[in-house]
């Protein structure tokens, strides 16, 4: 199943120059795992050691941010689209 | 300029000052660091005379904001008469509302008393100067009304383009007195975390000042400067507690840094504590209070389903250092119902005469149930921020008291308002005599 990646660009630099990727998995925990496994140094930057998202990163699948969902257990469809941003954006 | 660097707040990278706000390696939120080992050389009441001798506006704490080339406009004391200069803000002694709190010492910092009558024009001169620094001749921002209001403005006073982005379903008075500058308003089919969402996306794609995305930093840091002006106000000194509202948390953590920063320069006495900081959030969209009664130092984002809508935002960016900050101060997080907010928003208005929009409502009725809890001493001297003008949310009052509508006659006057404000008062005097 194709899913695709949208890299921000703060990320672009340790993924090859990326703006997305094509990758295969049936959560969003999978999809990730083979991102990294891709991109060797996003792994360090973005998932904190005990294999979680760090504090700062918000995953969003269709624009729904996954905490809403299962988290990483979320279930990701055929041409599905995640986006990794930034979380320190906004407000006041 | 005291100013040195842009720096991760999470790992302590370094980056020049540039329209960065996230950390490549970590992904934490950059901060603008600065060096301040030479602003007080002359003596600190040398740089208190400095700062009473400059402008009638933020800029008069240049020195502790993230401009490289110093106050913009023309030099000197004229400096910052350009643009809509922010800032020095009435500070009010409110005795009646302590009095009725049982509290000894209450001051309202009535920030609606602004250029576009929020603290935000505070935040919007710092950014757009930068901007401005920086070369950009478009700004733009992801806004729950207020910001919205500053952007426009500010874009029309300084002639640069603008773009708005709001939630679709705004309150109509901040939608018109956004349009009425002349920006490009985009009303979003979502809620707030949806526009920031698209925003962030977007500040990768254009070559704009995102005042809140890309230059963030520089931002959130014109909020440093309520916190200057409470302790000028105050005769340099500082308060025990501050009450103020938390949307993203970075207004809160921002006026506690403030307060660090001058006590540490020692341009308020170092003898009192740094005061406590209470957040105040609405129930309906209380990710950091929650977090904060849980014992948990991240936020879960929630769906925010509030009248107070310029704190709506149920993904806040700087939740997890609104929640240290209210620990190490001593201080807390609590919410209040929107019932609670609209009595919160007539109980400032009856005691003060400053009326607030639904964010006041909040925060005025967070210190109301800090100090029914007894979290209050008496004695402390305690700052309550205003950050917006009633105006701005009328619906929150509307039906809330009564007209009386009548024939223009002496009789009718009688007959039909005086017996009725009379039985009032006999019904009031019952109620306290019994």
């Amino acid at each position: 199943m194709a899913v695709t990646v949208k890299i921000p660009t703060q990320l672009r630099a340790a993924a090859a120059g990326d703006a997305e990727a094509e990758l295969e998995g049936q959560t969003v925990q999978e999809v990730l795992d083979g991102l990294f496994e891709r991109y060797g140094e996003l792994r360090e930057r973005i998932s904190d050691g005990d294999g979680s998202l760090r504090r700062f990163v918000n995953v969003y699948l269709g624009g729904e941010d996954i905490r809403f969902l299962d988290g990483l257990q979320t279930p990701v469809a055929d041409g599905a689209e995640l986006t990794i941003l930034p979380a320190v954006a906004g407000g006041c | 300029m005291a100013v040195r660097n842009l720096k991760c707040r999470e790992c302590g990278t370094e980056y020049p000052l540039e329209a960065l706000y996230v950390c490549e390696r970590c992904f934490g939120p950059l901060e603008v660091a600065y060096d301040h080992s030479r602003v007080a050389e002359g003596g600190i009441s040398e740089l208190r005379r400095r700062i009473q001798g400059g402008p009638q506006n933020i800029w008069r704490y240049a020195d502790f904001l993230p401009l490289q080339g110093g106050p913009p406009g023309p030099s000197g004391r004229l400096a910052s008469r350009v643009g809509l200069p922010a800032g020095c803000t009435p500070l009010i002694r409110a005795d009646r509302l302590a009095q009725r709190l049982g509290l000894h010492e209450v001051w309202v910092k009535n920030d609606a008393a602004n250029p576009t009558h929020s603290f935000k024009d505070r935040v919007v001169s710092v950014a757009t100067a930068r901007a401005r620094e920086l070369g950009y001749q478009v700004i733009a921002c992801a806004s729950t009304g207020n910001l919205a209001n500053s952007v426009a403005a500010h874009g029309a006073a300084l002639g640069l383009e603008s773009y708005v982005f709001i939630p679709a379903d705004l309150e109509e008075q901040k939608v018109l007195a956004t349009g009425v500058y002349g920006t490009r308003l985009v009303a979003v089919k979502g809620n707030y975390d949806d526009v920031n969402r698209l925003c962030t996306e977007l500040s990768a794609e254009r070559d704009w000042a995102f005042v809140n995305v890309n230059l963030r930093p520089y931002y959130a840091e014109g909020s440093k400067t309520l916190a200057y002006e409470i302790a000028e106000q105050l005769g340099w000194e500082l308060p025990d507690r501050v009450v103020a509202p938390i949307a993203s948390g970075s207004l809160f953590t921002k006026i506690a840094k403030g307060f660090a920063e001058w006590r540490e320069i020692g341009l308020v006495e170092t003898a009192r504590p740094l005061p406590r900081m209470n957040g105040a959030q609405a129930a309906g969209c209380a990710p950091v209070a929650s977090a904060f009664a849980a014992g948990h130092d991240v936020c879960r984002p929630v769906k925010p389903d509030t009248i107070a809508r310029s704190l709506a935002i149920g993904n806040p960016a700087d939740g997890p250092y609104a929640l240290e900050e209210a620990r190490r101060s001593g201080g807390g997080v609590d919410s209040v119902t929107d019932e609670e907010i609209r009595a919160g928003i007539a109980l400032l208005a009856q005691s003060t005469g400053i009326f607030t929009e639904t964010a006041g409502g909040v925060t005025t009725a967070v210190l109301a149930k800090l100090a029914r809890r007894g979290d209050i001493d008496p004695q402390e001297r305690v700052v309550l921020v205003i950050t917006g003008e009633g105006l701005k949310t009328l619906d929150a009052v509307r039906g809330s008291f009564q007209t009386h509508t009548i024939e223009p006659s002496v009789e009718a006057f009688e007959s039909e308002v005086e017996s009725a404000v009379s039985s009032t008062a006999d019904a009031a005097a019952a109620v306290v005599g019994g």
